[in-house]
């Protein structure tokens, strides 16, 4: 099995016909995409065996195509599909948000988090629920947002996300900036963002600024088929959007003087992918909530295992994003089952310790 | 063919770093821009690629001033080996891969990759071509970044720097090949360099420029002992050896 091992490429192709050898590598590179997406699809249905009600694996999956005994299917099609789609399209978007900042920012840290966008949705979140969503209503907003109007705070979360990647496109026009000023630029948003979430909830009730932290430790189970159909359309417009940018991509990641050299207009590559990487990350944590991490490390882990080439970046991060998330939602169910841990924290905890796990790799290499 | 006339180009600070230089890059010629550090060789090469909009004069790129041509076009014509690029985790193979971005409709054919194959057969890099860029040696890498640009198959090439950290060896190793490619394809070559020897040796045009200013431009007569000392303020002398002039400093 040494030879599909392709994260030393220096070797496999060594001593065959260059283009035997480059066919080879390219084929292994396929391979991974494909144990990855049977990964996916495995991690899914096993998610949707789970629950008060156990379901064997193959019944999922009849289930999911509407075959086998009644209880079996709506609590398949009802609950747990719908919770499991939104989990990989929310990492998959998020996955390629992440890749396509740390692309054209060329900095490894780059994220919706670090780029103040997160933080932004949180504070959007708490105007509409504080707000605008605020008075009689608001004291029952223990049980969930959803008394405070979703669609609003969703817009409002949206809206918040965005303002950040809107000044930070704004300023970046109005005095040219490099990749590492705007995000620094994205982190004294974040800050500034955040102090205005903790104004606004300093001035609420009690309800309501639980109820602005419920919303905080995101609840994919909160999503409705409507917006999983918006999350879907817009997760599959930014994918096409930035697959189409992937040789702009790999000419920006050696350089940008190289880039230019090549024809590629790279602030308007830059900006192009800030703002389609910001409205595929918005949209998801406006509906979903703060989920730390995913798109932030699942890039690095397949850049590792990939390289950089985002002919395979791409979609191999999007991948490992939803099965990230995926596994993820699984932990928030099982390890202090009845009740369900915030998603937020959880991809945090998986997250992290991959993360530290791999800058020390990158140290001792 | 690539010219420019009359360029004048001032920094934020507003002092001129280039003044009235005009330069033309014929086919199948080799030019060497010299002089100290800091005398506006880079910007001149910027100005040249188009990266930097000169304050005076123009740039024109087979006639058609460069701001009024289409960057893929430019680029289709125009190559440049940058000073600064960063080694990073694409595999050497695709690394020149991307040197085709210009004439690529979408993904690589398989003529694109005829290209890469035959210039990283023809630069040593076959071995080396499923390793990372950044487990190359210097050498290595520089070749690669050259190979990046050969596949461009522009007609013009413009080098900053090129030799930079390199050892002898691959000095003349990088300038043999850039000669080769202008001998074989009637290219016009053009390198920023700091080696007069080097440039002696494998160009046939010399600019030297002097606090922004053309001081002279021409063949090797222009290599003078008096010159060197103008502009580099160092005593050189200058001796025949193998039938071309070889500076020697003091």
């Amino acid at each position: 099995m040494e030879e599909d091992k392709i994260t030393t490429a220096s070797l496999p192709g060594e001593g065959k016909a260059p283009r035997d050898a480059y066919a080879g590598y390219i084929r292994r590179k396929r391979l991974v995409l494909v144990v990855l997406f049977v990964a996916v699809v495995g991690i899914a249905v096993f998610s949707m065996t789970m629950g008060s009600l156990q379901i064997a694996p193959l019944d999922v999956v009849r289930a999911v195509f509407g075959q086998g005994d009644v209880r079996t299917v709506a609590a398949v099609q009802n609950i747990r599909l719908p919770r499991v789609l939104t989990a990989i399209v929310a990492g998959v978007a998020l996955a390629l948000a992440g890749c396509a900042y740390q692309s054209v920012l060329r900095n490894p840290l780059a994220s919706a988090s670090t780029l103040g966008i997160s933080q932004g949705a949180a504070f959007g979140a708490s105007l509409a629920i504080i707000v605008f969503a605020g008075g009689a209503g608001a004291s029952a907003a223990y049980e969930g947002i959803s008394t405070a109007d979703p669609v609003t705070t969703a817009l409002f979360a949206f809206a918040g996300a965005m303002l950040s990647t809107v000044v930070i496109l704004l300023l970046s026009r109005v005095r040219e900036m490099t990749p590492e000023s705007i995000v620094l630029l994205g982190v004294a948003l974040s800050a500034l963002f955040t102090a205005g979430t903790t104004i606004v909830q300093y001035f609420a009730e009690d309800s309501q600024v639980a109820a602005v932290v419920f919303w905080t430790f995101g609840d994919l189970g909160r999503v409705s088929r409507s917006q999983l159909a918006v999350m879907v359309l817009v997760t599959a417009v930014s994918a096409v959007f930035f697959f189409a940018n992937r040789w702009a991509m790999n000419a920006i990641e050696s350089g940008e003087g190289l880039a230019h050299s090549l024809g590629i207009s790279v602030n308007g590559v830059r900006l192009a992918n800030m703002l389609v990487a910001s409205a595929a990350a918005s949209t998801v944590i406006a509906f979903c909530g703060i989920v730390n991490f995913v798109g932030l490390v699942a890039p690095h882990v397949m850049r590792r295992v990939l390289g950089a080439d985002y002919r395979f970046l791409l979609p191999a991060s999007a991948l490992a994003g939803a099965g990230m998330l995926l596994v993820s939602d699984i932990l928030c169910h099982i390890v202090v089952a009845p009740l369900i841990l915030p998603i937020s924290a959880v991809t945090s905890f998986v997250g992290a310790p991959i993360f530290i796990y791999l800058l020390f790799r990158g140290v001792s290499r | 063919m690539l010219t420019a006339c009359g360029l004048g180009f001032s920094y934020r600070t507003g002092t001129p770093v280039l003044r009235d230089v005009s330069i033309e890059l014929s086919p199948g010629s080799f030019t060497a821009i010299l002089g100290v550090n800091g005398c506006g060789k880079s910007t001149l090469l910027s100005c040249l690629m188009g990266l930097r909009k000169p304050d005076a004069g123009q740039v024109l790129l087979d006639g058609v001033p460069m701001g009024e041509v289409k960057r893929r076009a430019r680029a289709q014509k125009v190559a440049l080996v940058a000073q600064h690029s960063h080694a990073n985790r694409l595999t050497v193979y695709d690394s020149v891969l991307v040197g085709r971005h210009p004439l690529m409709q979408g993904a690589p054919t398989e003529a694109d990759h005829v290209v890469v194959r035959e210039t990283l057969e023809r630069l040593g890099l076959s071995a080396y071509s499923l390793r990372y860029a950044d487990e190359l040696s210097g050498g290595e890498y520089q070749k690669m970044v050259l190979a990046r640009a050969f596949v461009q198959q522009a007609k013009t090439l413009l080098l900053d720097e090129p030799t930079n950290n390199l050892d002898p060896a691959n000095q003349q190793e990088v300038m043999r090949e850039v000669r080769r490619e202008v001998d074989e394809r009637g290219i016009a070559a053009c390198a920023v360099m700091h080696d007069i020897n080097l440039a002696i040796r494998y160009c046939d045009c010399f600019l030297f420029l002097k606090d922004g200013k053309v001081d002279a431009a021409g063949g090797r007569e222009c290599v003078t002992s008096e010159r060197i000392k103008r502009i580099y303020g160092m005593d050189a002398d200058i001796i025949e050896h193998g039938g071309r002039p070889v500076v020697i400093p003091r």
